[in-house]
Parts: C-alpha cells; sequence; structure tokens
C-alpha cells in the first residue's frame, strides 16, 4: 500500500523540491529576522513579504512523540513514532524517527536527532530523522 | 451582552445515547431537537435561530421545518457548540433574532449517514503532518502529553488517576457507558493506543446527540424548566496542525478563550462551584485546569491525585463521567454543555450540592480551538 504523500502546493513546493535534493529548507523574515515553518511567501510573525529561503542545517532534538499501536494500513504492521522534533533554528516539525527502535526506551526526549531524506517517488521525497551525535 | 443577560431554556440529549445503530447523524440532530423544543415547551415556529456544526444550519432548518433569520454553522470540531452558545447569545443581545436552537447528532460509533472529516494532501495537515502516519485525535491530540509529563514530572500513573476519578463519577450516572469501577493498576494495563496512551485514557466512541435553547432573561422566566443564565463566555482559535502548537505544555487558545470567560462573567476563580473540562484524553483536563487558571503550572495531576475534583472534592469536575466514561460521539462539548446547564438546573445524577456557578470548557480539533461557558442559576 501506497505512504499517503503531501501534494504540494505553488507556497510549498519549493520546500519539496529541497527535499528531493537532499535539503530541509527553511525560511526566515528579512525584517524580524525569524525563522518559520511551515513555508509561505510571508513572514507569520510580523506579516512582511521580504523573506529568504535556506537550507537548514537538519540538527533537531526529539521534541515529543507518541508510539502508535493501531499502524495506519500504509505504515507496515509494526509499532511507529510520531515525532514532534525541534529543529536547531527554530521552527518544530513533525517527522518520523528512523534507524531507531520505536520503544519508550530508544526514544528519550531531548536525544540529539539528524535529518535524513527518504525517497517516496519522483516527486516526493520525506524529511525524517535519525538518532544523531550530542551536540 | 451582558453577564446573566441571556439564558438556556431547554436542553436534552438525545433519546438513545451510547448506541443508536438504526439512526442517521441528521435524525440524531432532529431527535436531540424535538427533546430541547419539547423541554422548553416551544414549537418549531417558535425558533428563529439555528447554529450546528457537523451538518450545514441550512440542511438541519430544512429537516427540521424551521425558518430562521439567523444562522451560525461554526465548525471547530468539539467545541463548536461553545462557539455556538456565544455567537447565540450575542445574536440574541443584537436583536437578531430571539429564539436559538444549537443541536448536535453524532453517529460516531455505528457510523450511520456520518460525515467524515477529509484531510486532504494539499492542505498543510496532509503535506506535514498525515505523511507521517497520523490517523485522528488518538495520535495527534496526544503527542504534546510527552513533553508536558517531562516538564512537570507527571506520571503514566498520574494520566491513568485522571481516567480513574471521572470513573467514580460515572458510576453515579445510569447513562454514563463504562460504571465499572476502574484503578490505576487497570488503566495501565488496558491495551496501548498509542504510548503513553492506554484505551482507558482515551475517549469512548458513541452514537448520540443534544441540543440547547437559548432567548433573553425576561422571557426565560416564562419557559417551564429552571432557566440557566449566561454569565460570560470567550473563544480562541490556534493552530490545526498539533506540530505547530507555539508551546506543547499549554494551549493559547485554552488560556484565551478562558480569560475571556472569566473577564466577561465577572466570576473569580474562587466562586465556580462546578467545572466541565472537555476529555477526549486524560491529559486534557491538566492542561484545562492550568490554562484556565484555576491551579498553578504543573499542578494539575497533584491537585486531581488529592482528589480535589473527586466526588466530595472542592472542584468538582466533568461530573457526567466524562468523555472517558460517559459518552463522546466525536464532538463532545455538546455533552460538557448538557451536564453543566443539569447541575444548575439542578437535576444532574451526580448532583454538586448547592452549585450555582459552572464553568464548561471544550477543546476543538486537535487543540486548533477552544471556547468556554459560564454559566450560573441565579441572574447577577
Amino acid at each position: 500500500m501506497t505512504r499517503i504523500l503531501p501534494q504540494p502546493t505553488p507556497e510549498t513546493e519549493g520546500f519539496w523540491e529541497g527535499c528531493r535534493r537532499g535539503e530541509l529548507r527553511l525560511q526566515r523574515c528579512t525584517a524580524c529576522r525569524k525563522s518559520y515553518f511551515p513555508p509561505r511567501p510571508f513572514c507569520p510573525f510580523c506579516l512582511a513579504a521580504e523573506v529568504s529561503t535556506y537550507a537548514a542545517s537538519g540538527d533537531a532534538v526529539l521534541w515529543s512523540y507518541v508510539i502508535n499501536h493501531r499502524p495506519r494500513p500504509d505504515m507496515g504492521d509494526q509499532p511507529y513514532a510520531i515525532a514532534i522534533v525541534q529543529l536547531a533554528e527554530g521552527p518544530r516539525m513533525m517527522s518520523n524517527i528512523v534507524n531507531c527502535p520505536q520503544t519508550p526506551e530508544a526514544l528519550q526526549l531531548d536525544m540529539p536527532l539528524r535529518v535524513v531524506f527518504e525517497r517516496q517517488t519522483d516527486a516526493i521525497t520525506l524529511p525524517m530523522f535519525e538518532p544523531g551525535k550530542s551536540a | 451582552m451582558k453577564p446573566g443577560e441571556i439564558a438556556v431554556v431547554g436542553a436534552a440529549e438525545t433519546t438513545k445515547l451510547g448506541l443508536a445503530a438504526d439512526q442517521s447523524a441528521l435524525y440524531l440532530h432532529a431527535d436531540a431537537a424535538r427533546n430541547a423544543m419539547n423541554d422548553a415547551g416551544l414549537k418549531a415556529s417558535d425558533i428563529d435561530g439555528v447554529a450546528c456544526a457537523s451538518f450545514s444550519p441550512a440542511e438541519l432548518a430544512h429537516y427540521l421545518g424551521l425558518a430562521p433569520r439567523w444562522a451560525d454553522g461554526t465548525n471547530v470540531g468539539g467545541c463548536s457548540f461553545m462557539l455556538h452558545v456565544r455567537h447565540a447569545a450575542a445574536a440574541i443581545s443584537a436583536g437578531y433574532c430571539t429564539t436559538v436552537l444549537i443541536a448536535h447528532g453524532e453517529s460516531g460509533r455505528s457510523r450511520v449517514g456520518a460525515p467524515t472529516v477529509v484531510r486532504p494532501p494539499w492542505s498543510l495537515m496532509g503535506q506535514f503532518e498525515m505523511p507521517y502516519g497520523v490517523m485522528g485525535a488518538p495520535t495527534m491530540l496526544t503527542i504534546p502529553a510527552l513533553r508536558y509529563m517531562k516538564t512537570y514530572g507527571v506520571t503514566e500513573e498520574d494520566l491513568a488517576t485522571v481516567a480513574v476519578v471521572q470513573r467514580e463519577w460515572a458510576m453515579r450516572n445510569p447513562r454514563a457507558l463504562k460504571k465499572t469501577p476502574l484503578t490505576v493498576e487497570q488503566v495501565l494495563s488496558s491495551p496501548t493506543v498509542a504510548w503513553p496512551f492506554r484505551r482507558d485514557m482515551c475517549c469512548l466512541v458513541t452514537d448520540g446527540g443534544g441540543a440547547l435553547i437559548l432567548t433573553t432573561a425576561e422571557r426565560a422566566r416564562d419557559f417551564p424548566q429552571k432557566a440557566v443564565y449566561i454569565l460570560g463566555s470567550g473563544e480562541s482559535v490556534e493552530t490545526p496542525m498539533i506540530s505547530q502548537m507555539e508551546d506543547l505544555t499549554t494551549s493559547r487558545a485554552f488560556r484565551m478563550s478562558g480569560r475571556a470567560a472569566f473577564e466577561s462573567s465577572g466570576v473569580s476563580h474562587a466562586n465556580v462551584d462546578h467545572l466541565m473540562i472537555y476529555d477526549a484524553f486524560a491529559h486534557l483536563p491538566l492542561y484545562g485546569l492550568e490554562d484556565l487558571g484555576f491551579v498553578g503550572r504543573g499542578e494539575a495531576a497533584a491537585f486531581i491525585r488529592e482528589r480535589n475534583t473527586a466526588i466530595g472534592g472542592r472542584l468538582p469536575l466533568n461530573t457526567n463521567g466524562g468523555g472517558l466514561s460517559y459518552m463522546h460521539s466525536g464532538m463532545y462539548g455538546m455533552y460538557a454543555l448538557q451536564e453543566s446547564v443539569r447541575q444548575m438546573r439542578g437535576i444532574a445524577p451526580a448532583q454538586v450540592p448547592d452549585a450555582k456557578i459552572s464553568v464548561c470548557h471544550g477543546i476543538g480539533s486537535m487543540f486548533a480551538a477552544a471556547g468556554t461557558i459560564v454559566f450560573s442559576n441565579a441572574r447577577p
């Protein structure tokens, strides 16, 4: 069963293009300098339209999660973690934690994570996170 | 709207509650509406305002033969009915209408004629959350809990205690779906749904509905039931994306809605006799107690553990048994409102003696929305 995948819109296409190229793209407001996510062509903090896109470091920490014991059919038949990760640049995003047992013991809040890119189709590559070395 | 200017004069739940496999969601709206009109002694022609959430108000008006001059189809999830109460009070106060019906019906368990929630792949949730395996509230609304627990040293036993205390209330309610005694150990050994949440920390999935009728306090005296006055209200929205909440340990929408409700009512926390906090999952009463200002940050688990919200405690909470033990058809806010009205009328199965002020707080679409109503059986 094919995984449920995103359908990019004009305002998000650049983010998904970045993922295809192995870049986790964030946007930053030129006026107030804050980084934000999800992508949009203006700053959600001050509504300024002057924003720039940049490749984030890919460093994050595990902020919170659940381990879903009733897997969605397209996600296989094993329990999996659905996580919120805190990116080093400030924004948070939802993701999965890969290359790691999906257990409370292995998944400790605030553990360092590193982005990895998991290709799904020609159009869509999903950013996910694996345990990283301590900062 | 001034405190006490508008009153609830009709309130009822559906005839069948829990399991109604032979009734559609639209019919459940109508059944609740007819029961509430009967409760208030009103005919369809007396209703000139209508509000509902999971169907269009046009569909409900058509089905019930209403000709409203005011309609509200606000749908922000399970607290939509708190917002309807607030909007209806303002509309009546402004003279847009005189007598508003707010109705809800839901075939949450049987799924008969039940609308489905769609999160299209181009939506923000569809693009940035759905690909990671979320599948409804049990895997989304629960995600902030671990961060809250780590921040304040709250344990899985604390979450289980929320369910246990509410079960004690449910055991006094003949209409509650779950009425058998429950222990912390039993909650923790019930099947894991989305760790750390076990089944008994998650709401029931049921069929049912409810309806309210609001009018001016002046007219309320002429109705058969004891009037329940609206002293104040609040509402807010934050984000549909659980991953984008400002802070996972507190809800901005809860805080803003709660603050507006207390400020507009002029009621102080110490004067609240009865409290409803929408409990789709066991962590929500903890967030609610803190974000509404009843306790300080991180103090809610101990407050419940020390039995302040239990039978005989100083702040009776979720006295119908809540979404965890009473019923939860999907959008539970209507049932919380019904229990507040019953408590203010003095007819609740687990009646709080001499209760004069009830606060009813709802959550909608994960932490996307909140609505809060302050009720009283005395007009200020």
